[in-house]
């Protein structure tokens, strides 16, 4: 009987798994659980005191260069033999792109049912979660009577606490013998400079406002300012002035940062679904009756291209 | 070659919901329902493949009968032949037992690659085309962007946080496709009257030796409800210099995020 997390690393461990870690202990509290983590990657060496204060009994560490990147072949068993050794009654993961699909690929392995992509999560007889269905339209509570019940967190919606003092003991495992079918022919990193998405804290996303390609450095300005990840509307993206990664929504990514910046963009139902859960929404728009003001919590009436210059240089100053 | 589609039928989420009465689902009366939009862009690749490659498209989707008319739209896009799984049970499946029914059909139809959506639109689960893979043993990759073929091994972009990576994954093998991966063609009025007289299969869990009983969800809900509108909706006033610095100070001070 225990509660085991998945902790996610690119490299380094990344942020999402310490918020993993920090519902799982709250899980693992209130159910009277023990509870473990799994680490599968390059190196471990260096992080373990981030994982100091979870209640962490301990860590189980495959550290293989193999392992670096996420794939199926080399991680789907480990996380199952590890959760049929340790009795594990909860699996904790993350939402992320990679955690969503190791979450599933598990669950598909051990035959138990799953719930992606929670907002939050508590103990009660049972796990319960949250989560945002419809494209977020729609907030179900559900009960997951499986054993053991998974569940993935999205990202960015859990504070990172710390409240046992102890430290994990890692025990370090060697990697079982498998053949990774998938190769990966190349790994590219985001350019340098630029935030993910759907990891940052800052969010500022231009619309069809911005008029074209050639002023999206008028709300990039803003973006580098505020140390924000940019992202779009989908009418930018369909338009072809950037990429489909940056696209916020329905059909793009779904971020939940501290701040969300919408400049230009009109709040369209399907880009809500993208940034709806947000801490604070801010909008920038010259039309006083466009939607976004309705589900804004700050709003300036006025034109982008006078707005965000003088906002580029206040946060600039504000930061000193 | 054999390529198997899976597509479901969704509520079309430019709709209104609403929570039904006893607050455990939504109103479901006055919704119109599509294709999954990411299904769309799987029957899509499995069209392209097919005229790069040649081979039979089977698209399969398990649910009510009037899924037939989803499974109709695949079938004008360009699709073979097309198979529902429905009748008794199957409203009582969970992931793991829509996973389980159409990893059936998989395997009876000997395909050699599977096209799925990313996610279904209506419960956003995330997971049945990566649990056939796990059911089956064979290889995935989630969430594509790019997709090409050279004899049995499929090359394909998959966007990550901060990055992309190219990945070589040998059939038999599932993909799911995230918009961008191709445009799909809204069917012409010719196909659409060619599509009715193409072969359209029934099957039921039973037939395909499955237990409702064994495969029922064992996740719950417990209750639905509309996300609560709470912001503030504050609209700041003055001349920009006024509202800039303003939102600044709110940021930094009141809300503590900069
Ligand atoms: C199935 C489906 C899926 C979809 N998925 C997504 C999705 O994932 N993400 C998404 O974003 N959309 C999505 N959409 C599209 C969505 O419905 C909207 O069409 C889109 O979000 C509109 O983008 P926009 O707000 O940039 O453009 P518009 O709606 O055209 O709004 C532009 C706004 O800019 C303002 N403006 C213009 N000039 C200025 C200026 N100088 N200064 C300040 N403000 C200015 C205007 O007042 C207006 O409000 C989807 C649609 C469908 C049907
Ligand atoms: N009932 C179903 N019938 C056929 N295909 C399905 C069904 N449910 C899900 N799928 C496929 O699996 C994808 C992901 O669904 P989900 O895991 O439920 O989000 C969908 O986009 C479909 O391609």
């Amino acid at each position: 009987m225990s509660v085991l997390v998945l902790l996610e690393q690119r490299g380094a461990l990344n942020p999402c798994a310490l918020e993993a870690a920090t519902a799982a202990s709250a899980i693992a509290k209130s159910a009277g659980l023990e509870l473990n983590a799994v680490y599968i990657g390059q190196s471990l060496a260096g992080q373990e005191g981030e994982l100091a204060g979870f209640g962490l009994k301990k860590v189980y560490a495959y550290e293989n260069t193999r392992l670096g990147h996420y794939s199926n072949d080399g991680y789907v068993p480990i996380v199952r033999e590890l959760a049929q050794e340790l009795g594990a009654t909860v699996i904790i993961g993350s939402a992320s792109a990679q955690g969503k699909e190791l979450c599933a690929s598990v669950a598909g392995r051990l035959g138990v049912e799953l719930v992606q992509d929670a907002i939050a999560c508590r103990w009660d007889k049972g796990l319960h979660a949250t989560k945002p269905v419809y494209a977020g339209k729609v907030i179900s509570d559900v009960v997951i009577n499986d054993s053991p019940a998974m569940l993935s967190l999205r990202p960015n919606v859990t504070v990172i606490e710390r409240v046992f003092g102890a430290t994990p003991e890692i025990v370090r495992r060697d990697m079982p013998e498998v053949s990774l079918r998938t190769v990966i022919q190349k790994a590219a990193e985001a350019t340098t400079g630029t935030v993910e998405l759907t990891e940052a804290k800052i969010v500022i996303s231009a619309g069809r406002g911005v008029g074209g390609p050639e002023n999206l450095p008028v709300v990039e300005a803003l973006a580098n300012a505020m140390g924000a990840a940019f992202g779009a509307s989908r009418a930018v993206v369909d338009a072809g002035w950037i990429h489909h990664s940056h696209q916020v929504g329905q059909t793009g990514k779904v971020v939940s940062p501290d701040i969300y910046v919408a400049c230009g963009i009109s709040g369209a139902i399907q880009h809500q679904a993208g940034m709806r859960t947000s801490r604070i929404i801010v909008a920038i728009n010259k039309d006083p009756q466009a939607n976004i003001f309705k589900i804004c919590d700050y709003g300036i009436v006025g034109d982008l291209f006078e707005i965000c210059p003088l906002l580029t240089e206040a946060v600039l100053q504000a930061k000193g | 070659m054999k390529i198997v589609v899976l597509i479901k039928r969704v509520p079309d989420t430019a709709s209104v919901f609403q929570i039904n009465d006893a607050q455990d689902g939504i109103d479901t009366s006055r919704l119109k329902f599509v294709m999954g939009p990411y299904d769309e862009h799987a029957v899509q690749e499995a069209v392209n493949l097919k005229v790069a490659k040649d081979g039979e498209i089977v698209v399969v989707t398990l649910g009510g009968p009037d899924a037939k008319d989803k499974l109709l739209t695949a079938l004008a896009m360009g699709a073979d032949r097309a198979v529902l799984i429905t009748g008794d049970g199957v409203d009582s499946l969970g992931h793991r037992g829509i996973a389980e029914a159409l990893a059936a059909i998989v395997r009876e139809e000997s395909a050699d690659i599977v096209f799925a959506g990313k996610q279904a639109v209506d419960d956003d689960g995330s997971q049945i085309p990566e649990r056939i893979a796990e059911i089956l043993g064979w290889s995935h990759a989630s969430v594509i962007t790019r997709f090409s073929l050279d004899g049995a091994t499929a090359t394909v972009d998959r966007e990550i946080e901060g990055g992309q990576l190219t990945l070589e994954v040998p059939l038999p093998a599932i993909f799911t496709t995230e918009k961008g991966i191709n445009k799909p063609a809204y069917p012409k009025l010719p196909n659409i009257m060619k599509a009715k007289k193409k072969p359209m299969d029934e099957t039921s869990l039973e037939s395909l030796r499955l237990s409702a009983t064994d495969l029922c969800n064992k996740v719950s809900i417990g209750q639905m409800s509309l996300p609560r509108q709470e912001r503030l909706t504050r609209i700041l006033e003055g001349d920009n210099n006024t509202q800039v610095a303003e939102l600044v100070r709110i940021l930094k001070e009141d809300e503590k995020a900069l």
